[in-house]
């Protein structure tokens, strides 16, 4: 094909291009602090996927001669009443965290996505019934809600993540539904509209990508806050079935020996604190890496 | 040449809060094969809105309220607005640009999934064919490499690039209308010169027919072969280029051909606005629009309804009572 130019001005006007991933390296990984919650979240990581290789310990069944040990060369973070390796526990437990995390995370995300992206779009009486739900969801605070449907639907990892994607839904959908009323009306969509894309293509492919960075940092910072009300919900007994361990129903479990034997609830308290701050941390982070507004500041 | 698109009685009215806006009020024109036309009119006149709803790209509370369109013989107004048949016309059938290339292109995408997206959606093109296709559109609106910069996205672009871009998209799909709205507003003045002289090339080179929507008379002086002044939601007249520049009659088109300068005038003319505001669209009064501003008004003028558009002779249509004949270049008295 022949270029063809219509003059014969020289085309040297483009401007220089300025790499956002640059940018984004710069203020996301040359932070000390955001380098050291993704190292934590980075040892979670592999702590999870390692446990049966990394646990000295089987984290279930335990021998009851050594119960209630305090910390020593043999267990290092001593036993419980049951005689269990509380560093083997830690280990396995952090696997229930993720697997609430992330599942509760993937599933209230593509959920509450899906319905602010829908009412946000089509507007109108659509609009209407989706926020208005999500409005009277978001009127109970998140851990009662989580409550509530946990004692309905009994314990148990499975009922925990129903549990926690419900509380936590409307508030993907709010973010999703305010992000996509603000991008609906930009030129681009109306101009890809005339170019004959029908709604769904508009909404997925031209409206979601805009605003997945918001929705990322939201996503980022949800996962601590999950973490934390998995740990609330197994604390109070309605949460991760026993045995299976897991950080909350630790820390209760400590919690009558507190006096005598405080490592028992002080091991699982300082890791929960721990991956919270971590995931804190990579949250800000990344909504300072993200945000357009920052960019010339950062 | 065979007649391509004829809109026939368009309403395009708005519910508002405060009245009912009738953007468009009743406008009918036509665009033959290969022809290029020009839609001219001020901010608000309801030119861009005229050519959303050719479109059915008309969102709440804007409502089409009557009228045809009738593109090859089908009427497209009877088509769901956002149904399979209406889809397959945009884009493939009349394609469209719009005002501000800086905002028309979607930010997070590359120019290679934007172009090549239309080519898939209507041609049914894939992976390479689609992107070799991509690649020569974009040399063909004159990217140099493209090539190279057919992954990148819009921000590495200028304004004008952009806008090549966006005409690269339209003409993707072979368009039998290219709907130009605005195309060169946002733009400076060499640039403007070469996206339409590009504009131009291309649709000859496409088979394809183009209607050009501004505010410039200037813009269409020299590409147009028909010409549309729209007020207030109506035409007020229409005829070849030749028509409107040599002999206008309407004192509406008289006004906008005062304010211009023009290099091959005698010396010592004045540039003349027209004087006052266009009139708010709410609650219109029946007579002619134009009424306030006009300075050829008579009595019959604020007696008698808005006049209809009467042939006077050719393809030179006016809607004025008044049979004005005013020698443009005339100096102004002292």
């Amino acid at each position: 094909m022949v270029e063809k130019q219509t003059s014969g001005i020289d085309f040297s006007e483009a401007p220089v291009p300025v790499s956002e991933w640059r940018r984004f390296r710069r203020v996301f990984f040359e932070r000390k602090l955001v380098m050291f919650g993704l190292i934590v979240l980075l040892l979670l990581v592999i702590a999870a996927i390692f446990a049966p290789l990394l646990a000295p310990y089987n984290p279930i069944k335990g021998d009851l001669a050594d119960s209630l040990q305090p910390p020593s060369s043999k267990h290092l973070l001593g036993t419980d009443i049951q005689g269990r390796d509380i560093l083997s526990r830690l280990i396995f437990g952090s696997r229930t965290a993720l697997a609430v995390g992330f599942l509760t995370v993937a599933i209230a995300g593509i959920c509450g996505v899906t319905l602010g992206l829908i009412a946000g779009y089509f507007g109108g009486v659509v609009n209407m019934v989706i926020m208005r739900t999500m409005d009277a969801l978001m009127g109970f605070p998140m851990l009662l809600l989580a409550l509530v449907i946990a004692a309905l639907l009994g314990s148990g990892l499975q009922n925990v993540i129903i549990a926690l994607s419900v509380a936590t839904l409307p508030g993907y959908a709010r973010v999703m539904h305010g992000l996509t009323l603000s991008v609906r009306e930009n030129d681009y969509i109306l101009a890809q509209r005339a170019m004959g894309a029908g709604n769904i293509r508009a909404m997925f492919n031209h409206i979601l990508p805009n605003a997945l960075p918001p929705m990322i940092v939201l996503i980022t910072l949800q996962l601590g806050a999950l973490i934390l009300a998995e740990a609330a919900l197994s604390f109070l007994g309605i949460g991760i079935n026993p045995p299976t361990p897991a950080w909350g129903a630790m820390v209760a479990d400590g919690y009558r020996y507190l006096s005598s034997r405080p490592w028992l609830s002080f091991a699982p308290g300082v890791v929960i604190m721990l991956v919270v701050f971590a995931f804190n941390l990579v949250g800000d982070g990344l909504r300072d890496a993200l945000d357009p507004r920052l960019r010339g500041l950062l | 040449m065979a007649e391509l698109l004829r809109v026939e009685n368009l309403r395009t009215q708005f519910h508002t809060d405060s009245g009912l806006v009738k953007a468009v009020d009743g406008i009918s024109y036509h665009i033959e094969e290969q022809e290029i036309i020009g839609l001219v009119g001020e901010s608000g006149c309801g030119k861009s809105v005229s050519q959303l709803s050719v479109m059915q790209l008309i969102s709440a509370p804007g409502k089409i309220a009557s009228g045809q369109v009738i593109f090859k013989g089908q009427d497209l107004l009877q088509f769901e607005a956002n149904g399979p048949e209406m889809r397959s016309v945009r884009g493939a059938k009349i394609a469209m640009i719009f005002q501000e290339p800086m905002t028309s292109l979607n930010p997070v995408l590359t120019i290679n999934q934007q172009l090549t997206e239309m080519l898939e959606l209507h041609l049914g093109m894939s992976g390479m064919a689609a992107r070799e296709r991509a690649i020569e559109l974009l040399a063909l609106v004159g990217i140099p490499s493209a090539q190279s910069r057919i992954d990148d996205y819009p921000h590495q672009f200028s304004g004008g690039m952009r806008q090549r871009v966006m005409i690269a998209t339209a003409l993707s799909c072979n368009p039998e209308i290219l709907i130009a709205d605005e195309p060169t507003t946002a733009l400076d003045v060499t640039t403007q010169a070469q996206l339409l002289e590009l504009m131009k090339d291309m649709v000859e080179r496409f088979n394809t027919s183009l209607v050009i929507v501004t505010h410039n008379l200037g813009v269409v002086a020299r590409y147009a072969q028909r010409i549309y002044i729209m007020y207030a939601g109506r035409i007020v007249e229409e005829g070849t280029t030749k028509d409107i520049f040599g002999d206008p009659r309407h004192p509406y088109t008289i006004g906008l051909l005062k304010c211009i300068p023009r290099l091959d005038e005698e010396e010592g003319r004045k540039l003349v606005p027209i004087e006052g505001l266009p009139p708010n669209l709410i609650n219109m009064p029946p007579t002619c629009a134009f009424l306030p501003r006009c300075s050829y008004k008579t009595e019959r003028c604020s007696r008698e309804p808005w006049p209809p558009l009467t042939h006077h002779y050719g393809q030179h249509y006016v809607s004025c009572y008044v049979n004005t004949k005013e020698k443009i270049c005339e100096p102004a008295a002292k």
